[in-house]
């Protein structure tokens, strides 16, 4: 069975149902639709511009053309864990934080997974390594990204409590260990409600495409089990490093909280 | 009763201080050049066993001096405890000695006995101080929600006390009490100084620093000045 091949005439067909919304946002005043049909247009021209561009890597098939794909790709997340923050660390802490959150996991897990469970010939093969670390690298983003949000706006609401603690002799660990905590568990609960719904209430993603494409349920269930595992221990990962890097970075080594480190953004959400 | 609330009372490090209720050698709290938030630099002697008072218009950076002899904030000079620098030490360590009473400190979990549970051992102790601060026998056991500013500042002092230090520096420590708690709460400063401990402490209040002071500093935008006084 071959997987049935879109036409533009299909996609033109589908995005009518953009059109219908910002017709909607305009006829209600929601004023969305200018962001919604940017937003639409960005995703089909990036969408259009990867499959051009995985065409021409796949077909290279060269270890370092796929290495350079890999490292622009984790640069592009780490920038995208430090945008969107109501609060963030000055200087380049909060990128460098962003990279560090985002670039271990996603390496760690794939080169992982590519030498144990997939195995591919060869094991960096780019058709393998470059999705795989795609989808470990945006899970891990979000992760990271809610567990930084989490710890600064926890830690500046909070910092009254974390004050008296310190200011009672207390060191770091114990004054920011709820915060840590609380960002720990906030940037895991997107998986693990992923993984807790999978299947019942949503089909996952890569489910649902390789079914579409042709592929067997139980063997499309195995490797959507197989990625659960991996996005699981990747955001675990990400959630635990960009928690313990940003009460470091909170407090220094005379143990004080440090929240003139924190620009805070206004108030946009 | 006198050492209830003092070191005396549970081994804590100013134990080993004292003899007869006599400091023996320097054991003093030394704040030289303190700089900070663009202020200073602060050099000052607050000794063991007396109230210093600091005084000064709002604004004029008492909170902050407090804040960096416990090194709470960024700050440059030094603040030693007799002949130990606080470089020499962790800063918990220190935090542990020269224990900053905020006017409004925060509290870190619901129930009021969760920041006393190191010291379960010294219950009838604490049980005695909140007596002696006027507050009600079952306050150990109520939930931080319930509790009355006044309260609130008085457990603040309670669980900074319960951790024996050897300075307590106290900002407006009877801000939000009644004339007659606020007494009992200088009463119990006293038991304190009795005990071996020295207070630097941050007033509004006149007639209370003339009845807590041993000395005076008073805070200006130009720097600290000692307060002369016609009578000790």
């Amino acid at each position: 069975m071959s997987p049935i091949i879109l036409t533009t005439g299909d996609l033109a067909l589908a995005s009518l149902l953009i059109i219908l919304g910002a017709g909607l946002s305009v006829a209600t005043s929601l004023n969305i639709h200018r962001t919604l049909l940017w937003m639409a247009l960005r995703m089909v021209v990036q969408l259009l511009l990867v499959g051009l561009v995985l065409r021409t890597v796949f077909a290279l098939s060269s270890p370092w053309i796929t290495l350079l794909v890999l490292l622009l790709m984790v640069v592009a997340a780490a920038r995208e864990v430090g945008s969107r923050q109501q609060r963030r660390l000055r200087g380049p802490w909060q990128w460098m934080i962003g990279l560090t959150t985002v670039s271990v996991p996603t390496l760690t897990i794939t080169v992982l997974a590519l030498t144990t469970a997939l195995r591919p010939s060869p094991w960096y093969d780019a058709r393998h390594a470059i999705p795989l670390a795609g989808i470990i690298l945006g899970n891990a983003m979000s992760s990271a990204s809610l567990t930084l949000h989490t710890a600064f706006n926890a830690a500046w609401l909070q910092r009254g409590a974390i004050e008296a603690r310190i200011a009672l002799g207390d060191d770091r660990r114990t004054a920011l260990g709820p915060i840590l905590r609380q960002a720990v568990r906030s940037g895991m609960l997107p998986t693990l409600n992923v993984m807790g719904a999978a299947g019942i209430i949503t089909l996952p993603g890569i489910m649902t495409g390789q079914i579409l494409a042709g592929m067997d349920p139980i063997d499309a269930a195995r490797y959507q089990i197989l990625l659960m595992f991996l996005l699981a221990g990747g955001c675990l990962l990400a959630a635990f490093l960009a928690a313990w890097l940003a009460v470091w970075r909170l407090t220094d080594e005379r143990h004080r909280l440090r929240l003139d480190r924190l620009d805070a953004r206004g108030s946009d959400h | 009763m006198a050492n209830m609330a003092g070191p005396a009372a549970a081994p804590g490090p100013a134990a080993a201080l004292q003899h007869d209720g006599r400091p023996s050698g320097d054991d003093a709290l030394h704040v030289e050049n303190l700089r900070g938030h663009d202020r200073g630099p602060y050099s000052l002697v607050i000794p063991a066993g007396k109230c210093t008072i600091l005084s000064g218009p709002s604004g004029s950076g008492k909170s902050l001096l407090l804040r960096m002899i416990a090194d709470l904030d960024p700050n440059t000079g030094d603040v030693r405890l007799g002949a130990t620098s606080r470089n020499a030490i962790s800063g918990p360590a220190w935090r542990r000695q020269v224990i900053y009473v905020a006017a409004d400190a925060g509290w870190w979990a619901d129930d009021v006995s969760a920041h006393f549970d190191d010291f379960e051992h010294s219950r009838p102790e604490l049980d005695r101080l909140a007596h002696q601060l006027g507050l009600r026998p079952d306050i150990l056991s109520a939930q931080v929600s319930q509790l009355s500013t006044g309260e609130r500042q008085r457990l603040t002092l309670m669980r900074a006390l319960a951790r024996h230090p050897r300075f307590l520096l106290l900002d407006e420590p009877t801000s939000a009490l009644d004339q007659d708690t606020t007494l009992a709460v200088e009463a119990v400063l006293h038991r304190v100084m009795a005990g071996g401990i020295g207070l630097l402490m941050v007033s509004h209040n006149p007639a209370q620093a003339a009845r807590l002071r041993d000395a005076q500093y008073v805070m200006s935008p130009s720097g600290l000045k000692t307060l002369e006084m016609h009578s000790a």
